[in-house]
């Protein structure tokens, strides 16, 4: 793995299910450190593109590499380098925030697990209610836990599927050194803000049923070519 | 700056067991059905069968019956909350070792059904049976009750892994579980028949060896076909 | 396409008449050449399907087995569409051993159903066990996922199999009459010509019937691709949930 590699690579990969393909042939390069926004209306195939890179599912068809690893025959090796954040939290409701992020650090093999879990939390702004059980955190409050979760091991692939839902700006602010393109890691984001989007990209994607129909360096993209997207 | 390394396979189980146990305890669902489940099974017996007291084969049967159809319920909930808080998606995502999920999932369904074993053994003993059981004839249905929970947690958890990407969730565990585990029910409900009875008797060992190589031949079986149902 | 014609229904059509042949023979040999046997009578005669079904079912459970660990191994469709036929049929195959077993009871001991018989207890747990692959393979949607773990419960049912027929048999005594007893084989030559001639009919039966359901399954789903590429959409409602393969055209 050397430090000029491409952070992931694309070749044509489709995954399907039965005859529905949720993705259809995508190719892409990410440089490392790079961020590339995902747009694409509901059901485009944002999400299965991030499970697929995550590792939570294996390409149909077609080859996809993080990191200098093949998803289908290497994917246990990139793990511990890569960061997903999903709709659900990945948290049990029954524990406390604090347990929650030890059961993940442990499962990640992380050492010095509590120290780490402390400065997360204090990072996110939890600090003060990582002794409630997670059931009663608002949506706001889940989503930073679960962003705690993702980047608790310290991954240098990011997979972000619409990050900032049910954050108010604060909460947007708090966690931007931990998920934002100042925290230096390659990151993959599906958006639905076009300007927002567009602004931390360095590469474009636009999705429609599971076919790439824009990619472009961000320098050259325009809010007009994402929003047609979703027309 | 904390390092990352992929935890082994113990250190995962550990982990997830810990986690399963935990759960349990602030929110007890599964032990207080199983238990609240065999004493309603045992008054049901009473008034189906028409007697005060059962002894023998009868003895049997009714405490392997209602351990059985106590197991289903905690099978099905063996993999419920993972489901559903997407658990198994956390899991999937961490470097562990993916047989540790096995090894953590059979071993939270074996505790819970041991706690269960006994707990309806003894609950047997007040309410239905006749003869009472000597120390050597509790210890050897403590044995059995150790080789069969062994084999029901080991069956539950593969059932358990295949009906939870189904539609049909609690149908399906019923009607895969109940079929596979005859041949255990057989085993054990014959061994124990001896230890239930007026007079008294001692175990056969060839029920025994029938549970030990049950319990090894699905074992293998569970650590084989595992990780094809849990990847994607 | 031409290259695909014969995928499945490869000599289907020399299978079927050697299926005829045989049966023909067997059921000739059985009632006509093979003596009347002393104890139970002409009933007896039924012992010619009962006991070939019972073993021709549990050969197909086993191959459904088997081609499961090939899927798994392989994760070629073709496998995956082999242990459901196996499978399919030898459940029907099995239907057929209890209720021929049934009879057979009926005829000699009087009862429809009879618990001393191991084997016949036995069919009816495999039974009851192998009845729930076609609801749990319906119950999974996505496709490879439903293979997938069809083939994972094909390898425990078969695996399942002789654990069930040690168990029951260790549990129940042996009063009745066995034909391969372990002392050696008790049928007179007869008999045994007749039993085995049957046997092998039984089992082209078997294999005559699953190529059958295989071709036509991949002609269907040929005739499928062919509309779609045609004419956009096909007829057929694709994205229904069905419990049997998905047949890959090639």
């Amino acid at each position: 793995m050397t430090n000029t590699e491409p952070a992931v690579v694309c070749s044509g990969l489709v995954r399907s299910y039965g005859e529905r393909r949720a993705l259809d042939g995508i190719d892409l390069t990410l440089e490392q450190g790079q961020t590339l926004v995902v747009f694409g209306p509901n059901g485009a195939g944002k999400t299965t593109l991030l499970r697929v890179l995550s590792t939570l599912l294996r390409p149909s068809a077609g080859d996809a590499s993080v990191l200098g690893s093949d998803l289908r025959k290497e994917g246990w090796k990139v793990r511990s380098q890569i960061g997903f954040l999903g709709h659900q939290s990945l948290c049990f409701g029954d524990l406390t925030a604090r347990e929650n992020l030890r059961y993940h650090a442990k499962l990640h093999g992380i050492e010095n697990a509590a120290a780490r879990v402390e400065a997360v939390l204090e990072q996110a702004g939890l600090s003060g209610r990582g002794d409630e059980r997670v059931f009663g955190y608002s949506r706001g409050m889940l989503q930073r836990l679960a962003i705690c979760r993702a980047v608790l091991h310290q991954p240098q692939v990011l997979l972000l599927d619409e990050p900032r839902s049910n954050l108010d700006p604060a909460a947007i602010e708090q966690v931007e050194p931990l998920i934002g393109a100042a925290s230096g890691r390659t990151r993959v984001v599906a958006s639905h803000d076009p300007a927002g989007g567009l602004a931390e990209a360095d590469l474009v994607l636009g999705l429609r049923n599971g076919a790439a129909v824009l990619l472009e360096r961000a320098a050259q993209a325009t809010t007009e070519q994402i929003r047609e997207l979703y027309r | 700056m904390s390092t990352v390394r992929p935890p082994s396979t113990l250190s995962a189980a550990r982990t997830v067991l810990y986690k399963e146990l935990t759960l349990e305890r602030r929110a007890p669902q599964t032990l207080t059905a199983m238990a609240l489940f065999c004493a309603s099974a045992f008054v049901i017996f009473h008034f189906a069968l028409a007697r005060n007291e059962v002894e023998g084969a009868l003895a049997a049967g009714v405490l392997w019956v209602t351990l059985t159809l106590a197991a289903l319920l905690g099978i099905g909930r063996s993999f419920v909350a993972d489901r559903e808080e997407g658990g198994l998606d956390g899991f999937l995502l961490a470097p562990a070792p993916r047989i540790s999920l096995l090894f953590a999932k059979a071993a939270a369904l074996l505790i819970f059904l041991l706690i269960i074993g006994f707990f309806a053994a003894l609950l047997l003993s007040v309410m239905l049976l006749g003869p009472t059981p000597d120390g050597a004839q509790w210890a050897s249905l403590a044995l059995l009750i150790l080789l069969a929970d062994l084999g029901i947690a080991l069956v539950g958890t593969l059932v358990a892994g295949i009906a939870i990407q189904t539609r049909a969730r609690d149908l399906i565990t019923s009607i895969l579980a109940l079929p596979l585990l005859i041949p255990l029910l057989i085993a054990v409900t014959k061994a124990s028949e001896p230890l239930l009875s007026v007079g008294g008797g001692t175990l056969a060992w060839r029920w025994l060896a029938l549970l030990g190589l049950y319990d090894l031949i699905f074992g293998l079986l569970a650590y084989a076909l595992f990780d094809y149902l849990i990847e994607d | 396409m031409s290259t695909t014609k014969n995928l499945y229904g490869r000599r289907l059509p020399g299978y079927a008449i050697a299926t005829a042949v045989v049966l023909t023979a067997a059921i000739g040999l059985a009632f006509f050449f093979a003596p009347i046997e002393a104890d139970q009578g002409f009933s007896q005669k039924i012992f010619y399907i009962h006991v070939p079904l019972a073993i021709v079912t549990l050969g197909g459970f086993i191959f459904g087995g088997i081609f499961g660990i090939k899927y798994l191994r392989s994760g070629e469709s073709r496998d995956d569409l082999r242990s459901y036929t196996a499978i399919h049929q030898g459940v029907i195959f099995c239907i057929g051993a209890l209720i021929t077993g049934c009879i057979w009871a009926k005829a000699s001991w009087g009862q429809w159903w009879v618990w001393d018989e191991p084997t016949l207890v036995s069919f009816l747990i495999i039974f009851l066990l192998y009845t729930t692959y076609q609801p749990l393979r319906f119950s999974i949607e996505d496709p490879e996922r439903q293979a997938r773990y069809a083939a994972v419960f094909a390898v425990v049912a078969g695996v399942f199999v002789p654990v069930n027929f040690i168990a029951v048999r260790l549990a129940a005594p042996l009063i009745h009459p066995r034909v391969f007893s372990n002392s050696g084989d008790s049928l007179p030559g007869d008999m045994r010509i007749a039993f085995y001639t049957a046997l092998i009919g039984t089992a082209l039966l078997f294999i005559t019937i699953c190529k059958y359901e295989m071709s036509s399954k991949h002609s269907r789903a040929q005739l499928a691709a062919l509309r779609r590429s045609i004419g956009g959409e096909s007829d057929e409602p694709n994205a229904a949930r069905r419990a049997a393969p998905r047949v890959a055209v090639r």
